[in-house]
């Protein structure tokens, strides 16, 4: 299966290339060629960093042509700021609009509790039904680097409480977003890509 | 819940894993890819790859050290030793490294932080400090002395003062090692770590006198550490970050179990 994977040059594509490879798929990765997103089978939006870094999506024209794979039905996985990017918006960049697939903001988390950013093996209480986290046991253990989160609300997929709970997992019909390094968390990160990589992409049209 | 991460580190030497004490009467200990690959399919949560080649021709080797060691490894995966420029970082980040450990570089630079921040993230840059208590300073261990040069040279700075501004720079985590502790396997210096780790909102890995599986205990509870390194205690068989992590679960730290 093909892969179209953005760059928006905030950070490092390595990792999650490396590991789409080693779980046999095709990778295309795409800072500004639109046709690769509208020729797309499955997209993938890596992202650390800062969320205001999500502007050049807007300045290169690939949110247009991702708003319009993802209206095809194409299946959407966005991973860390790649999920934040989801909402409206985030606080961190008040300025700059997420897609807003989700309608909520994302928050940074509260001080003076615990640690700022959440860093580490963390677990998920996954909802029931879920297709990502199909064979993800309540417990599971993943990998996080954040200081900002969604809200939980009816399309969060999967729980982490960290000072509060949050939406570790995003999921509404083709749209899939995870808070966490999937490509960084040994067995349970990777059960949860080839889960996205064997997504039926009809059935997955809304 | 976040769990405490266990660390496992490999010195690397000219392409090989070596161990010895203090980076002397190094023995080889086999191949970084085959070595980090069963630290993680034994329970690590994290591999550091710290290269103690010093040699300009050491810089390829080391890449492609990197390079086959990241290939199959799906745990956070850290290198250090030698990084002196950005130009350094992008290339073991583009070679599989999701982090950098930076030491005597950020000290004689400390800009270099947030330039290797800004292109990568702050979550891809560690901030090793080496640190002995100074007893002759007002605070031994607030003010202990931060060295540089595998801890021959004292770099004018205090463990916590650095450590805050390497955070206000854009660290996104400090590996502290205590060079009173290293190598000796008694324990880690849990007043110094507490100290570092009280001072930054920045997780804080501990390193140095790892020993025995109430060390890690110890240095998470007293010492506020939000990881720690072990390095000879697993080179040595005596334990596996497995093995490790159902002790402390029995001790009532929390770890990421099964793994």
């Amino acid at each position: 299966m093909r892969v179209t994977v953005i760059d928006y040059k905030a950070g490092n594509l390595t990792s999650v290339l490396k590991t789409l490879h080693y779980l046999g798929a095709e990778t295309q990765v795409t800072d500004g060629d639109l046709s690769l997103v509208s020729s797309a089978e499955r997209i993938v939006l890596p992202g650390v960093g800062h969320f205001a870094a999500t502007q050049r999506l807007d300045a290169t024209g690939l949110t247009g042509a991702i708003r319009a794979a993802i209206a095809r039905g194409v299946p959407f996985l966005g991973i860390c700021v790649g999920m934040q990017w989801l909402y409206a918006g985030s606080t961190e960049a008040p300025s700059q609009p997420g897609l807003g697939v989700f309608a909520e903001l994302c928050t940074r988390f509260p001080e003076g509790y615990e640690k700022v950013p959440h860093v580490g093996w963390n677990s998920l209480e996954p909802m029931p039904g879920s297709r990502l986290l199909a064979g993800v046991e309540s417990g599971a253990y993943v990998y996080f680097t954040h200081s900002f989160k969604g809200p939980v609300t009816q399309d969060t997929a999967a729980v982490t409480t960290y000072i509060e709970p949050f939406a570790a997992v995003v999921e509404r019909s083709n749209v899939f977003g995870v808070q966490f390094h999937p490509e960084k968390s040994a067995e349970t990160g990777l059960k949860i890509l080839r889960n996205f990589l064997s997504l039926d992409v009809e059935g997955a049209t809304c | 819940m976040l769990t405490k991460r266990i660390i496992a580190c490999l010195d690397v030497h000219a392409g090989r894993v070596v161990k010895g004490v203090q980076f002397i009467d190094l023995v080889d200990a086999g191949d970084p890819a085959t070595q980090a690959a069963r630290h993680a399919l034994e329970g690590a949560d994290e591999i550091v790859l710290l290269d103690i080649t010093a040699t300009h021709e050491g810089r390829e080797t080391l890449l492609d050290t990197v390079r086959r060691t990241a290939k199959e490894l799906f745990v956070p995966f850290c290198v250090g030793g030698g990084i002196k420029s950005a130009r350094d970082a992008e290339q073991v980040f583009t070679a599989g490294a999701d982090k950098v450990s930076i030491n005597s570089a950020a000290l004689a630079n400390p800009s270099l932080i947030s330039t290797i921040g800004a292109s990568f993230g702050a979550q891809a840059v560690v901030v090793a400090i080496d640190a002995r208590r100074d007893p002759a300073a007002a605070d031994p261990i607030r003010d202990a002395q931060v060295f540089v040069h595998g801890g021959r040279k004292f770099a004018g700075r205090r463990v916590v003062e650095w450590a805050r501004e390497a955070e206000q720079r854009g660290a996104g985590e400090i590996l502290l090692t205590s060079m009173d502790s290293d190598g000796t396997r008694a324990g880690f210096d849990c007043e110094l770590t507490a100290a570092v780790s009280e001072s930054v909102s920045i997780p804080v890995i501990a390193s140095g006198g790892a020993g025995t599986v109430a060390h890690f205990a110890q240095v998470f509870a007293r010492g506020k550490a939000d990881a720690a390194l072990a390095a000879s205690i697993f080179h040595f068989g005596i334990s596996t970050s497995r093995s490790l992590k159902q002790e402390l679960e029995k001790s009532g730290v929390p770890v990421r179990l099964p793994c």
